[in-house]
């Protein structure tokens, strides 16, 4: 397994009233897994990611990464994990406006104490990996939404992390980039990533080969389906997941 | 703990948030520009009169020694009246006698009254009783006539030497020699013409105050003109600077023994050098330095202020790139170097272009006309050292809370802030 939750709990204290965000979650994931997460707001899905890329501490039950316990670590501890092991792609792609492709994609790699000489060839052979060879030295405001998401990818790739967490990579695309994209990240599914998104679109989750529905801080459904197809009767259709929040999929406009 | 590297790269990372905002910097820094600025040229003022006063020193008092009466502290009038502990004539032949230290000497009286010199007339001079040895010890040149010789002093002549500001000041001839002025109703016969005092030069010259007219005669013929209850002083060249405490201790065992002093009695005398108006000096100009470190201190302060401000607000414009960098693995600590570096080098560089201006300042100080007091004002070394230092002590301390603050943010709040 790469990832084991027990009895994961999350909950949060607004005023005098505590809100479970999540409730007794367990979930495994193995290594190589291609799992959307979905789900309406205030399902917990954010707070699962969140916790699952260890960016939150779970108020109480196990978290295991990589076959390490991630309960009680402090945040220094928590920048070495999310450095070592997790690469994470944003919905808003979250480049530094002031720092070329190149450089942003090195970021990680500056906390990982690494050489500069080894710092440039990685995030120069990461981007190439995702397609952007010719755009090394342009800065995000030079790029175009597709490619400012494939800069964070190739970001999130650098350090050869045990997850890709990716939070609505494609909530500011259009669906045209939006399918490159999920292009994109399939490939690296089958170059042996495990992967993990969040998202609001059936489409998206669609591409995925497992699709975990949260509702209510619960696992709502856990299906399995190989590229696109559902095999399992009692699990959600793509079709069925659209009608849930299709009007959020389509709501979502690139800018 | 962190690569050296890391903070190489987070300096240029700082240089490029100041250079995107080039005037909010600027402004943010002017308090420690403003700050170290004053401080060089306080600093570099200071150290120019220091160089010259000790040039000053070196060429015209190093082997000076004062010798006067003293009244010892916290003692009444009625124990050591002035008649008791004044210098007494007969003391100078002590001095010659017992201090071989000494290689000549003389007294100096003042008096004080008026000139006539045809229809010019001039009240509150102050004319000098000297002994001929009083030319080389004090070094002025002689524009006109003779200086005063021993039989003058031997006889009491009634002859003077007059400074060319007197001159001026009376309407006398360009060369007044051989003729007569009246000096508190008495004729003199005009010898010789001094110099005037070289204003830039330490004097310490008791007899002449009020006005820049000074008029010297023979010390037996102002003793003459004065009560029989007087002051003055001796002024005693010593052979070499070196035997100065020599001296001191010579003039002291001589004094002592002839005033009849006994063992625990204090001294009713002093003999004091120059080396100790210097000293003092000192003591003056590290407490002015005090003084404009603690005004500049507070400037610093409020340029402290300034910066912790400004970084305040550069970490909440960059709270989604703390986020971010927290995300990819920034730890606390290497997030508050970041912006602590940032400070640093914000305040670093105010302290550059302070200390360039202060440079500039301390330069025009060196060409202001009629001040040879601050010809040589530079700014010295350490001055510059200290600069570097206090600015990046005010970065790294007004620094620090904003750089904990963003230490401190939480991932997921940062990466959600609008």
């Amino acid at each position: 397994m790469i990832i084991r939750t027990q009895n994961l709990t999350k909950t949060y204290r607004v005023g005098v009233e505590r809100i479970h965000a999540l409730r007794d979650v367990d979930l495994d994931i193995e290594p190589n897994d291609f799992v959307a997460i979905m789900g309406s707001s205030g399902s917990g899905k954010s707070t699962l990611m969140n916790i699952l890329g260890c960016l939150d501490q779970p108020t109480s039950g196990k978290y295991i990464l990589n076959g390490r316990d991630t309960s009680g670590l402090n945040a220094r501890e928590l920048a070495h994990v999310r450095n070592e092991q997790i690469g994470f792609v944003f919905q808003s792609f979250e480049l530094l406006p002031r720092m070329s492709a190149q450089k942003n994609v090195e970021l990680p790699l500056i906390y990982a104490k690494t050489s500069w000489l080894t710092r440039r060839r990685k995030a120069r052979k990461a981007l190439e990996r995702v397609g952007l060879k010719a755009r090394v030295t342009h800065h995000p405001n030079q790029l175009s939404g597709g490619e400012k998401q494939r800069v964070a990818i190739a970001r999130a790739i650098l350090n050869d992390p045990a997850i890709l967490l990716a939070d609505e990579p494609t909530g500011n695309l259009d669906s045209a980039t939006t399918k490159e994209l999920m292009g994109l990240i399939k490939e690296l599914h089958a170059e042996g990533q495990t992967i993990i998104v969040v998202t609001h679109e059936a489409d998206v989750a669609a591409m995925c080969h497992r699709t975990i529905v949260l509702k209510d801080g619960q696992i709502d459904s856990d299906v399995r389906h190989a590229d696109a197809v559902s095999s399992n009767g009692q699990g959600i259709s793509p079709k069925q997941v659209g009608s849930v929040s299709g009007s959020k999929a389509e709501d979502a406009s690139p800018c | 703990m962190l690569n050296p590297l890391f903070y190489i790269q987070a300096i240029f990372l700082a240089l490029g948030q100041i250079w995107v905002n080039k005037t909010r910097a600027f402004l943010t820094a002017l308090g420690i520009i403003i700050g170290v600025a004053a401080i060089t040229a306080v600093i570099a003022a200071l150290s120019g009169l220091k160089t010259w006063i000790l040039d000053e020193f070196n060429t015209f008092g190093a082997s000076k020694l004062f010798i006067l009466h003293d009244r010892p502290d916290g003692r009444d009038r009625s124990k050591y009246p002035f008649s008791l502990i004044r210098m007494k004539i007969s003391e100078l032949d002590v001095l010659q006698q017992h201090c071989p230290s000494i290689e000549i000497l003389t007294p100096i009286t003042g008096i004080g009254g008026t000139i006539q010199a045809g229809n010019e007339t001039m009240t509150g001079v102050a004319a000098t009783g000297i002994w001929p040895e009083w030319h080389e010890i004090e070094s002025r040149d002689l524009l006109q006539g003779r200086p005063i010789s021993a039989i003058d002093e031997a006889n009491a002549r009634q002859v003077c030497l007059i400074n060319d500001r007197g001159i001026e000041r009376l309407k006398l001839d360009k060369n007044p020699t051989n003729q007569y002025i009246l000096f508190k109703e008495k004729r003199f016969l005009i010898i010789g013409v001094v110099e005037n005092k070289p204003d830039n030069m330490i004097q310490a010259d008791f007899g002449a105050g009020g006005t820049d007219v000074e008029l010297f005669m023979p010390f037996s013929t102002a003793v003459k003109m004065q009560p029989p209850v007087f002051f003055f002083l001796v002024t005693a060249q010593i052979k070499s600077p070196e035997l100065m405490e020599e001296a001191a201790a010579e003039v002291r065992f001589a004094l002592r023994r002839a005033r009849n002093l006994k063992p625990g009695e204090p001294d009713t005398f002093q003999a004091f050098s120059l080396d100790e108006v210097v000293t003092q000096f000192k003591a003056m100009a590290a407490g002015i330095t005090a003084v404009a470190g603690g005004i500049v201190g507070i400037s610093l302060l409020v340029g402290g202020i300034g910066i912790m401000n400004i970084m305040l607000v550069s970490v909440s414009e960059r709270t989604r790139e703390i986020g971010l960098r927290k995300a990819v693995g920034a730890t606390p600590a290497a997030i508050m170097m970041q912006f602590l570096l940032e400070a640093m080098t914000l305040s670093i560089i105010g302290g550059i272009i302070g200390l360039g201006i202060g440079e500039a300042l301390a330069f025009g100080l060196t060409l202001l006309p009629d001040t040879p007091q601050l010809a040589a004002a530079a700014v010295p070394q350490w001055a510059v050292i200290m600069s570097f230092a206090f600015c990046g002590t005010v970065g790294v301390v007004f620094g620090m809370f904003p750089a904990i603050k963003a230490a401190r943010l939480n991932p997921i709040d940062a990466l959600r802030h609008e």
